[in-house]
């Protein structure tokens, strides 16, 4: 099927940033004959191919498991993080989803969070220094009553398991406009919270991970919901409304 | 053999572990802050490990080459995690665990390690949940379970499509919580570059921070690799892009011994291959073949015209097609393990019964949509359908999935005894990185298992074994002159590669490593086609040492220097599992040799002559040397591998 399908001829416009510190810019590259089948980072990897052989330097971007678990890509592709389509990330968008012709612009996430150390490439330890704050269940190894000891309603699990599959992309932050990290930390809050295993914990855990989010420089949430539209998981916002109920519980207690 | 002591303990199979713990050496809690251990790797095995380590009191150092711990590969992980809990009571035991994972590895393991897989199993499902993993349940409130290939019983505990995500994000919050406490130091985006061996015994890490480019040394009174498989010597596979077999490979050149290198596992459901730019294959979780059928066409006439796209295949009629694993092997069918059903999807394809490009075969569920409905289906395989329509533009709910065996996960690996160390002292490897439990063919669900039985149950008992006569060797300071000549050599090295600056791309000379791997050392492999695979992989690596182009510096971000630094090490690394392929003159799980098989094509052992784990040990000088740990089944008949 795929032989049938007629290449795309594109122009990318492409966020040039040697360093931390340098100042960027954008760089235009043409890169003709992609296949529909193939996907964004496919595509890219033909561009990387046509610079190392004209002997210019490939233009760097995270990514690994290229199966949309990982969390790794993150590029802002035509003012949309993850690009123009729903519920999944770059790695997983597919050529088919452009017209031939067309420009596409290739941005970095940006906020004051997740600093560009070259091209595409920001920092994001900032999520984990958020998640080491309060993100777990303060247990160890070993010494532990049987999993099937405390029975877990079906519907509980589930709505943690929704929770849980956030990838920490960072997405959410990039879309938001004040540069939140709500929907991020609420996922992580509200899973835990809505086990037993972590409820003992829950209002400690929303309030350590919550000053934390503050301390590094993300924005407040004024609850627009931009963040959940660009999840590539569908992280709801109500786990922004349980973040908030437990960080309540945290407040009164106090 | 005496150069290979497997050390296993006394007693029964049943109390080896037990009489283990009660002997071992421990370290006192206070000399514990004196120890330094680094953990390179932070998937499953890495991050369990570290955690605990952090937890016992010791002073732990944990690097990995993505931005975070919590993105190392165990994230893909989809279908589930084996335990003997049976809790479905349909007769699970631990001894079956331990027996259908050593008949699924084709009698190639150690008895001791796997029954002690199978023993820890259970505990690792009650650390999960107390982490707040959010594995399935039923209606009732209690966990769920589902049926993987190789298994008559239901043991696979799971977390929707995602389970070694949910795990690894449950040691990842364990390793968070000791980061915040200050006994783990977090190095990401690291690459580890040597492993510097003092007076005989692992003392230390050399790295490459990737960010700056700079050339870090560490010290450690011992270091553990739970760095992953090798699969990506084959350029197309189920792992991430990053995945590598360089930790391996600097430890084998170091003197570790590699533990059948050959021993490669190509799995049934991955989405085939759609053309040449193609940079990685995604596996269709094995949890689909509980529901789904997999046949072809029953004619080639049919075959022919599917693939010319004049009929399509929901049109064809039950009678014209060939169910064809029901029909080899009506006890397991569908179920069968990995080596089996990828070869008998190759025999049809290869027969010309194959659909679309003539590589692939149909994995459908009409029936199972037809007797459960649609919600149910989607409710236990939603997410997967959903990431092949996106990458196929097909709906698997309308008509069925298309899909091809695919390399997945390597057996082999740093050979390493009961305790998880390497054959240099001080250095240990876990998780898919060694060797151990899985013989010559790894039964789904297993490695979840395994890496995190290795991270937080075996090594935080068998490194104190080792550590508890360490505690009066200071810290070695990283002026010494092994640390600096190590990174010393590295600069040399890396500058060797930058000077090339050849025509061609890292990536270009990759895919051509990867075909000869496919061609000659794949899913059947041949004597006289290994041999022209070794001539193959030595001609690609001169042309790499000659020809290769890196853009860039060596002190920034330089993702071209990295992929070159590890298809350097692939290039090595190919060889010496065609050689191992060589020296195996039988069949056995997934190394299948065309010249040893069944009348009726499948894989003939030979036990009389290769009933032992094939040790590599590195010379400087001439070919690698080969060394051989006996395996002696004392609890377990050895017999035929029988699916039918
Ligand atoms: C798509 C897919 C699905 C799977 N599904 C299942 C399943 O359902 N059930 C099951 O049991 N198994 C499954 N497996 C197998 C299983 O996921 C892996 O075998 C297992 O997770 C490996 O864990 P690990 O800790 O050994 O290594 P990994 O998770 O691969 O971690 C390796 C770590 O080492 C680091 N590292 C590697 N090289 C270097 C280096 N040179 N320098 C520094 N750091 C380095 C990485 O950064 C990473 O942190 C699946 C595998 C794949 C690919
Ligand atoms: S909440 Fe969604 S967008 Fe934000 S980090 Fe998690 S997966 Fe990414
Ligand atoms: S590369 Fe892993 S989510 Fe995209």
């Amino acid at each position: 099927m795929s032989e049938s399908k007629k290449g795309l001829n594109l122009t990318l416009k492409v966020w040039r940033q040697d360093s931390a510190k340098a100042k960027g810019r954008f760089e235009s590259y043409d890169v003709p004959n992609i296949s529909p089948d193939s996907s964004f980072l496919e595509m890219m990897d033909v561009l990387n191919e046509q610079l190392i052989n004209k002997g210019k330097a490939p233009v760097a971007f995270d990514h690994d498991c290229r199966e949309g678990i990982c969390g790794m890509c993150s590029l802002y592709i035509n003012g949309r993080a993850h690009g123009p389509d729903d519920d999944i990330t770059t790695c997983q968008l597919h050529m088919r989803k452009f017209e031939d012709g067309e420009t596409i612009t290739i941005e970095p996430w940006r906020s004051n969070g997740f600093p560009v150390i070259k091209d595409l490439i920001v920092d994001r330890t900032a999520f984990d220094q958020i998640l080491e704050a309060g993100g777990f269940v303060s247990i160890s190894t070993g010494g532990i009553p049987d999993a099937n000891a405390i029975p877990i309603p079906k519907e509980d699990a589930d709505e943690a398991m929704d929770a849980a599959s956030c990838i920490g992309c960072g997405a959410c932050v990039a879309t938001c406009k004040n540069s939140s990290a709500m929907l991020f930390v609420s996922a992580k809050v509200s899973q835990l919270a809505l086990l037993p295993q972590g409820k003992v914990e829950a209002s400690r855990r929303a309030r350590a991970m919550v000053a934390k989010m503050d301390e590094l420089g993300f924005g407040n949430c004024t609850n627009t919901g931009a963040c959940e539209v660009e999840c590539p998981k569908g992280i709801s916002v109500s786990h922004i409304a349980r973040l908030n109920r437990e960080f309540l519980c945290a407040s009164l207690k106090q | 053999m005496a150069i290979l002591n497997s050390k296993i303990p006394e007693g029964q199979l049943s109390e080896k572990w037990i009489n283990y713990k009660d002997k071992q050496d421990l370290v006192n809690p206070a000399n514990k802050r004196k120890l330094d251990i680094i953990v390179v790797g932070t998937g499953l095995a890495g991050a369990a490990a570290a955690a605990s380590f952090g937890e016992l009191g010791f002073n732990v150092k944990a690097l990995c080459y993505q931005d975070s711990a919590r993105r190392a590969h165990s994230i893909a992980a989809q279908g589930g995690i084996n335990a003997a809990k049976n809790y479905p009571n349909d007769g699970d035991s631990i001894y079956r665990l331990f027996y259908d994972t050593v008949k699924g590895g084709d009698y190639r393991s150690r008895e001791a390690n796997v029954y002690r897989l199978a023993e820890v199993s259970n505990q690792i499902i009650d650390q999960c949940v107390a982490q707040g993993v959010p594995f399935a349940r039923d209606y009732g409130g209690l966990l769920d379970n589902r049926s993987f290939g190789g298994a008559l019983v239901s043991r696979t505990f799971y977390a929707r499509g995602q389970t070694g995500q949910q795990l690894l994000l449950g040691a990842y919050s364990a390793l968070g919580r000791q980061v915040q406490k200050g006994t783990v130091k977090m190095y990401p985006r690291t690459e580890l570059m040597d492993i510097v061996v003092i007076d005989g015994r692992a003392r230390g890490v050399v790295v490459r921070n990737l960010v700056t480019g700079e050339i870090e040394s560490h010290f450690g009174h011992a270091v553990v690799l739970g760095t992953g498989g090798y699969g990506n010597v084959f350029f197309l596979s189920t792992n991430a892009m990053g995945s590598n077999g360089s930790a391996a490979w600097k430890a084998y050149k170091k003197g570790a011994f590699f533990g059948n290198p050959s021993f490669v596992q190509i799995h049934p459901t991955c989405i085939p291959v759609h053309g040449e730019f193609q940079s990685k294959l995604t596996l269709m979780s094995e949890s689909l073949r509980n529901d789904g059928r997999i046949w072809v066409p029953k004619h080639k006439a049919d075959a022919e015209k599917i693939r010319a796209e004049q009929l399509r295949p929901e049109d064809l009629s039950e009678e014209n097609r060939d169910y064809y694993l029901e029909r080899r092997y009506p006890a397991f069918g569908n179920l069968v393990p990995r080596d089996v059903a990828s070869r008998a999807a190759k025999e049809r394809c290869d027969a010309g019964f194959g659909v679309e490009t003539g590589k692939a075969v149909y994995l459908d569920f009409k029936h199972a949509i037809e007797r459960l409905g649609r919600d149910t289906i989607e409710a236990r395989y939603g997410n997967l359908f959903q990431m092949y329509e996106k990458i196929t533009d097909q709906n698997p709910y309308e008509t069925p999935m298309m899909i091809y065996p695919a390399i997945h996960y390597t057996m082999g690996g740093l050979w390493v005894d009961y305790e998880l160390q390497t054959t240099i002292p001080g250095l240990f490897a876990a998780g898919e990185a060694n060797f151990s439990d899985h013989g010559a063919n790894r039964l789904g669900a297993s490695a979840l298992m395994q890496g995190l039985a290795d991270g937080y149950f075996v090594l935080p008992y068998t490194i104190q074994n080792y550590l508890a006569d360490q505690i009066n060797v200071p810290r070695i300071s990283t002026d010494n002159k092994a640390f600096k000549d190590a990174e010393q050599s590295i600069k040399a090295q890396l500058k060797k590669l930058m000077d090339i600056k050849g025509k061609q791309s890292v990536d270009s000379l990759h895919k051509k490593l990867g075909l000869a791997m496919w061609d000659y050392v794949g899913m059947a492999r041949n004597a006289e086609g290994l041999k022209k695979g070794i001539a193959k992989i030595k001609e690609i690596r001169e042309e790499f040492w000659k020809d290769v182009r890196i853009p860039g510096n060596t002190d920034t971000i330089n993702l071209e220097l990295e992929k070159a630094n590890r298809l350097a090490d692939f290039l090595e690394m190919g060889e010496l599992m065609a050689r191992d392929a060589l020296n195996r003159e039988e069949s056995c799980g997934g190394h299948y040799r065309e010249e040893f098989k069944t009348p009726e094509g499948e894989a003939l052992r030979n036990d009389k002559n290769f009933m032992y784990v094939a040790a590599w040990e590195h010379k400087e000088k001439g070919d690698p040397k080969l060394h051989k740990e006996p395996l002696v089944y004392e609890n377990i008949e050895v017999k035929q591998r029988n699916y039918k």
